[in-house]
């Protein structure tokens, strides 16, 4: 049966791999290459790296950084951060990446999905949603935001999600700004909704804490894909920097939840 | 030489890489003069069906391969869409394809067990292997790979499937034909299940 996905996620700030609190207070936790190699050697799922200095820079990818990645990793690679062409995205496959994010050239250029899915296929183009529960008095539902968290749109995050599965997306990934960095669970019922709604891959990333957050997700939502930053590089309350991931025997555990097989 | 097939399409690197892991040698082959030499190919590939057998034809390779294929019994593995190439004809596209192996690639969206199901399949599936086929040889019972895909082999002769997979329904994850393989999954991103096959493949 085909197994639910669980996936470190990786943000790179300032040429070292960071980690964030609500997109915010990147504190450093390592070399992004050694990274990639402990993760090869407990054979991870799949990786997502996303570079978070490229859009809000609004600066191209890093090809080298990227092809050195690529060279190193022995799983499916997704690569975000500052793609806003279907040349960029060819040129990043080009490199040995399994899969390219967009975020938010997604939002300010409509077509661009599609234009993306034509270059390099739907399978290999993966959408990131940064979602937020709305503020305020009369604040209901969530918002879509980007920039990490700094700007704000008026699209509706559902609707907004199965319009880009409609253009090409071949998977989506759900990134919880309120959940991102606080370790204490999935936003179980935003992944719900989202699960519900799409026909494409879904994965969902912020709030895992531990092990049994993962499970619960899974109980939740089914063969999804858990990404999770802080619980695979951080070990203990005083958040102690160890690369972790679970192991063949944890991770069937966590899986075991998953009742219906596909 | 394990002989790697750049017409444009996969991901070339990450085969390099696996079998320097295990140190064997490879060589990447772009044009027709290149293939000299090759005991073994592999025939990469992702995306559409049409746009693979474009790139091939237009590479130059298709013939030297065909014979090298068909005639001298040189063994080859095509990988994903590298894969799928090696039938007849894809529900995809509107080309022809190698046809090395009967069958034709069909759509999990067309097919009623699999429609509702998320598509792409993407992630790790169980992988049956068909007793006797050699890349699976040594592999444990709980072996899993990487798949990515929308499409798949079916193929005409039933001997010719070599491993099934589920997803929604059973279809051939592994196709045989005296030398000739195929693999829908990605070994070059399967761990340690996809390093096995490969240095099974290598070793034939």
């Amino acid at each position: 049966m085909l197994r639910p996905r669980i996936i470190p996620c990786l943000l790179i700030h300032e040429g070292g791999l960071v980690k964030t609190e609500k997109f915010k207070n990147p504190k450093y936790v390592g070399d992004p290459i050694n990274a990639v190699k402990i993760f090869n050697e407990k054979e991870a799922d799949e990786l997502v790296v996303l570079d978070i200095d490229a859009t809000a820079n609004s600066a191209e990818p890093d090809y080298k950084v990227i092809a050195d990645l690529a060279a190193e990793c022995r799983m499916p690679l997704c690569y975000g951060g500052g793609v806003r062409s279907p040349e960029q995205a060819k040129r990043i496959i080009g490199l040995g990446v399994e899969k390219v994010a967009i975020s938010a050239a997604a939002i300010s250029d409509p077509g661009l999905v599609a234009r993306v899915a034509e270059a390099v296929g739907r399978q290999s183009v993966v959408v990131v949603l940064d979602v937020r529960k709305r503020s305020g008095l009369f604040g209901k539902g969530y918002e879509l935001c980007t920039h990490n968290a700094q700007k704000t749109h008026k699209l509706d995050p559902i609707a907004f999600a199965r319009q880009m599965q409609e253009a090409g997306a071949g998977e989506i990934v759900i990134n919880s700004v309120d959940r991102d960095g606080e370790m204490k669970g999935y936003d179980l019922e935003l992944a719900a909704r989202f699960r519900v709604e799409l026909g494409v891959p879904v994965t969902f990333l912020g709030g895992a804490g531990s092990h049994q957050d993962i499970a619960d997700l899974f109980q939740t939502c089914g063969v999804v894909g858990a990404a999770a930053g802080s619980l695979f590089v951080f070990k203990g309350q005083y958040r102690a920097v160890l690369i972790n991931y679970p192991t063949p025997a944890q991770k069937d555990l966590i899986c075991s939840v998953v009742r219906k097989p596909i | 030489m394990i002989t790697i097939i750049n017409y444009g399409l996969g991901n070339i690197g990450a085969f390099v890489n696996m079998y320097k892991r295990m140190n064997v040698t490879t060589r990447i082959a772009a044009r027709p003069e290149e293939l000299v030499d090759a005991s073994h190919v592999i025939l990469p590939g992702v995306g559409a069906f049409d746009h693979a057998m474009q790139l091939l034809n237009a590479s130059g390779m298709r013939e030297p391969l065909d014979e090298m294929v068909r005639m001298q019994k040189v063994p080859v593995l095509g990988i994903c869409v590298g894969m799928q190439i090696l039938a007849e004809s894809s529900e995809e596209g509107s080309e022809r394809g190698l046809g090395w192996i009967p069958g034709r690639v069909r759509g999990f969206a067309r097919c009623a067990k699999s429609a509702g199901l998320p598509l792409p399949h993407m992630g790790w599936n169980d992988v049956s292997p068909a007793a006797g086929c050699p890349l699976f040889h040594g592999l444990e019972a709980d072996a899993r790979f990487y798949f990515l895909h929308s499409f798949f082999f079916e193929c005409a002769n039933s001997g010719d499937a070599a491993a099934t997979s589920s997803y929604g329904l059973d279809f051939s994850c592994a196709v045989q034909h005296e030398r000739v393989f195929g693999v829908q999954f990605h070994p070059e991103k399967s761990h340690h299940w996809g390093e096995a096959l490969l240095k099974n493949f290598a070793a034939l």
